[in-house]
């Protein structure tokens, strides 16, 4: 087998839909060489339909990032399909309608406890849940929205990210001596399901694609997918900590 | 050429293994949401497997005018002509 990624045992997360960033992660790996194993959140039957639609179909083991249980059974059961895993893809974000679409100022604790248990602390659970299998060489990538900034709508998934993005340099400080990285993707606005549930997504949409110096397509994941593979493939041996834009270049404008 | 009603059966059998629908309730003019209780992402396993099931590609902008069973029967008769 030859390609980017021949080779590589992956993990994947977060495919719900034939949209889902996640899925043209394990599309692309596959085709660069890799062997995937997908997890599952909630509606398994469709995961397991979407799965299907893959280059080869992909073995998916149920995963809540919130379930203990969940957790600490995933390298057993991942390691029943391969022997060990080179990478981890964390593609999962939810916050309660009320963290989102303007009402900040608002939103209970309990709700806002729950986005940052899922789309935050569950980046160092999924990690650290998977390191048994993981060895020198090998890479944990995540993606985020660029939280440097505040967004219209995005809210306490902002702050999530914000969290999310820290998280991130400090897993690359902790999983450094094992010699394992850990990176981000940040992407542009992308018409997935979790994309769909922010009421007023459609606000950055059209700026995005306007303004970005390359032009920026809300259908296309591609772009983030490859950037994802890019990091948990041997090109990048010497970048931890890090969070690559995909983004069309719109962050790097002012005004 | 696949009849409506064949369709309407198709759709009737997704629907109650996807989300438990109770055949005898499917009919062309039920809605999807207020009639049979089919939530989102329900809908969205249905629509896979109407994809599966009929062969057709239903675009995700094209989902959400599909309001009643008949409205995807008409759709997925013309996209499978
Ligand atoms: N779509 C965008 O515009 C965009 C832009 C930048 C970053 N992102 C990020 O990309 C990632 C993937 O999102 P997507 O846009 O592909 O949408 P998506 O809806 O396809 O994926 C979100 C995933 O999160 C999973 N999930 C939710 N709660 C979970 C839980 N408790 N345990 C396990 N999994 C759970 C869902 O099952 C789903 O598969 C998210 O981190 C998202 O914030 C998305």
């Amino acid at each position: 087998m030859s390609g980017l990624l021949a080779g590589k045992r992956l993990l994947v997360t977060g495919v719900i839909t034939d949209q889902s960033i996640a899925f043209s992660v394990a599309r692309i790996a596959q085709e660069q060489g890799a062997t995937v194993v997908l997890t599952g959140f909630g509606r398994m039957s469709l995961v397991e339909r979407i799965a299907k639609r893959l280059p080869a179909e992909a073995p998916v083991i149920e995963l809540d990032v919130t379930n203990a249980e969940h957790l600490a059974g995933l390298a057993g059961k991942v390691q029943s399909t391969v022997d060990g895993l080179d990478g981890v893809v964390h593609s999962i974000a939810y916050a309660p309608q009320s963290c989102l679409g303007g009402g900040f100022l608002d939103a209970p604790w309990e709700d806002v406890a729950q986005a940052i248990q899922v789309s935050t602390y569950s980046y160092k659970s999924l990690a650290v849940a998977c390191l048994p299998l993981m060895k020198q060489g090998g890479s944990v990538v995540g993606l985020t929205f660029d939280a440097t900034k505040a967004w219209p709508v995005y809210d306490w998934m902002g702050v999530a990210k914000a969290g999310l993005e820290s998280a991130n340099r400090y897993l690359a400080l902790h999983l450094g001596k094992q010699g394992i990285r850990s990176n981000l993707v940040s992407a542009g606005p992308l018409r997935t399901m979790a994309a769909r549930s922010i009421p007023g997504f459609e606000q950055f949409e059209d700026a995005w694609a306007e303004r970005a110096p390359l032009g920026w397509s809300l259908t296309d994941q591609e772009p983030a997918a490859r950037a994802v593979l890019a990091l948990l493939s041997d090109w990048f041996p010497a970048t931890t900590g890090e969070v690559v834009h995909v983004d069309g270049g719109y962050h790097a404008l002012g005004a | 050429m696949t009849t409506r009603d064949e369709i309407t059966a198709g759709l009737s059998e997704i629907l109650e293994e996807v989300a438990g629908v109770n055949p005898d309730d499917v009919a062309e003019d039920k809605s999807f949401t207020d009639d049979l209780d089919v939530d989102s992402l329900s809908m969205v396993e249905v629509v896979v497997a109407a994809e599966e099931k009929f062969s057709v590609k239903i675009p995700d902008d094209e989902v959400q005018n599909l309001k009643t069973v008949g409205d995807a029967v008409t759709y997925i008769q013309k996209a499978s002509a």
